[in-house]
């Protein structure tokens, strides 16, 4: 039995020692280090208590990052889900082009977001991008999409839905997989219509992946802020402004670090509840299995 | 489908079909323009002329505009390093988890799977002051570090052995197999599919993974693909957009292939570690 516990710890120690290391120590001491203030220079950092959050709170930024990441999240997160549920439907059987139509769909997942925003940015283009031309063949004037305080958000959410309902979808399509054809075929000889068939029988079985695909789009919705760097930068004046941009920005372009593990605090409270929500939700997942 | 036509109209086929082409079309619009913008004179931008000159300039000039070169070998070496380690740390951690037993077990695991809600990425500022003290800022080593150990890479192994019979490990036990003998020669074997499963997405994450990198880097001979292509497409702001459109292809290019390539072999993969 005690040979088995070495053995254990010996296979575990590189792997654990790595983990701690760089996730769970980290985030135990980004809360220390949110009770202190920055080191600057030759003055040590000093315990100031709750000064980073009271500034928190006061910090019209980080209710704007706040205000924008849930704006963000409330529409990235049904809009991606539900395209990748269409999508899904659309080429899990057979269909006219079927392999090209599913690569369309998926291609936009494989690529670097950092990349992809590029090509949404010359897109984007007032004036000159495809997006501005097709308005210009209706009439419309050009707009500034990326750059004005209006559409900023938007712009990037566009990306963001772009770059992850292909993703999406292979989940949709694994669990689709999963529904026996005798249901369908049952339900034709009933005569029941499409749309009656999936909303009773097709959706409710799909419940737990899309479970599972909300949680993913939830975590994406604070972490996926690549194409932000390239596209906006948080602005104009902050109107595109993600809590994990401003993280980046008051810890590496402010270096306030005592001010950004304060901010990183709220990141791991806000991902810990999605976690939790995940382990109460996962409970509901065993009754559809 | 013979059967199943009793409740589809053909009307509803051709919105059906409709639509999904409507939405692909929609989805691979941006990718198709950005292909015609790189392969044609920048004079052709936003003019469609089917007969448009084609050109291979704006590749060679991006190309020689940064050192892509480099950037590629960084980015190559920074993929192979995370993933061999990933798969040696956590083939016998999720080995550990799976079939021993020792204390403390069930919450050694528990804050494994911590890691798939708090991960790296979000700890910039804590990582970053670690590196510092080990000294390694501005080294590839330091932007794969944090991702070797992969609590995903363990949950989804361990998932994996779990399913192998365990008469298996007590015949090949008994043949006087070691313990990394068992791993290696039976367990990660049939393990394979999981293996690559998991090898093909950890390659696409860490090829396209960016902040990280920009933060931890501040060298050509550090900075993978994409941060210095992020570099190149906002300090030269005077470059025309077909030449960086050319260069977000190439950085993007292997995966293209590779995905096209291995189309069904991905889409299986994120299939097969979608599924819990």
């Amino acid at each position: 039995m005690r040979r088995e516990w070495i053995h254990a710890g010996l296979l575990l120690a590189p792997a654990l020692i790595l983990l701690f290391a760089f996730t769970h120590l980290p985030a135990i001491q980004t809360v220390i280090d949110s009770f202190f203030s920055t080191a600057r220079g030759r003055r040590p950092a000093a315990f100031v208590g709750l000064a980073n959050y009271e500034r928190l709170i006061g910090d019209a930024i980080f209710i704007r990052a706040m205000v924008n990441n849930a704006i963000y999240a409330a529409i990235t997160i049904p809009v991606s889900i539900a395209l990748a549920l269409a999508m899904a439907l659309f080429v899990h059987r057979h269909i006219a082009g079927r392999a090209f139509l599913r690569m369309a769909y998926f291609t936009p997942t494989v690529l670097p977001l950092i990349a992809v925003a590029n090509i949404w940015l010359f897109f984007f283009l007032p004036g000159f991008g495809l997006f501005e031309q097709l308005r210009g063949l209706i009439g419309l004037s050009p707009r500034n999409w990326v750059g004005s305080r209006d559409t900023a958000l938007y712009a990037v959410m566009v990306v963001t839905i772009w770059n992850q309902a292909g993703f999406f979808m292979i989940f949709y399509l694994a669990a689709l997989q999963t529904i026996p054809d005798t249901l369908r075929e049952a339900a034709a000889i009933e005569g029941t219509p499409r749309w009656v068939f999936f909303r009773r029988v097709v959706w409710p079985l799909l419940m737990p992946t899309t479970l599972f695909l909300s949680v993913n789009a939830t975590i994406n919705a604070f972490r996926m802020i690549d194409h932000v760097f390239v596209m906006t930068q948080g602005g104009p004046n902050n109107a595109s402004m993600l809590l994990l941009y401003y993280i980046y920005e008051q810890g590496f372009r402010f270096w306030d670090s005592a001010y950004a593990a304060t901010l990183t605090v709220v990141m791991v409270v806000i991902l810990a509840i999605v976690g939790i929500g995940q382990f109460f939700l996962m409970d509901r997942r065993v009754h559809y299995k | 489908m013979s059967t199943l036509v009793v409740t589809q109209t053909r009307f509803d086929r051709t919105l059906f079909v409709a639509g999904a082409w409507a939405l692909a079309l929609v989805w691979i619009l941006p990718l198709a323009y950005a292909v015609w913008t790189a392969i044609h004179p920048s004079a052709y931008e936003t003019r469609f002329v089917l007969l448009a000159p084609l050109t291979f300039e704006n590749f060679t000039r991006a190309w020689n505009a940064a050192p892509f070169a480099r950037y590629f070998l960084n980015t190559i070496m920074l993929v192979t390093m995370i993933l061999a380690a990933q798969l040696i740390l956590c083939i016998h951690a999720a080995f550990a988890f799976a079939r021993l037993d020792f204390p403390g077990k069930n919450l050694l695991f528990a804050l494994v799977l911590v890691q798939l809600m708090v991960m790296p990425d979000i700890l910039l500022v804590r990582n970053y002051a670690t590196m510092a003290q080990l000294g390694l800022v501005d080294t590839i080593l330091a932007i794969g570090l944090p991702y070797f150990a992969s609590g995903f890479a363990i949950f989804l192994l361990r998932q994996t052995f779990m399913t192998i019979p365990k008469e298996l490990d007590e015949a090949a036990r008994v043949e006087g197999c070691s313990l990394p003998g068992l791993i290696w020669r039976v367990y990660v074997p049939l393990a394979k599919p999981t293996i690559l499963a998991f090898a093909l997405v950890s390659v696409s994450h860490h090829w396209n993974n960016f902040i990280w990198p920009l933060i931890i880097t501040s060298s050509v001979e550090t900075r993978p693909l994409t941060v210095g292509l992020s570099i190149f497409a906002t300090t030269d702001s005077g470059t025309d957009w077909s030449v960086i459109t050319a260069a977000t292809l190439i950085t993007s290019g292997p995966l293209i292939i590779a995905f096209l390539l291995f189309q069904r072999q991905f889409v299986q993969s994120f299939m097969r570690v979608g599924i819990k």
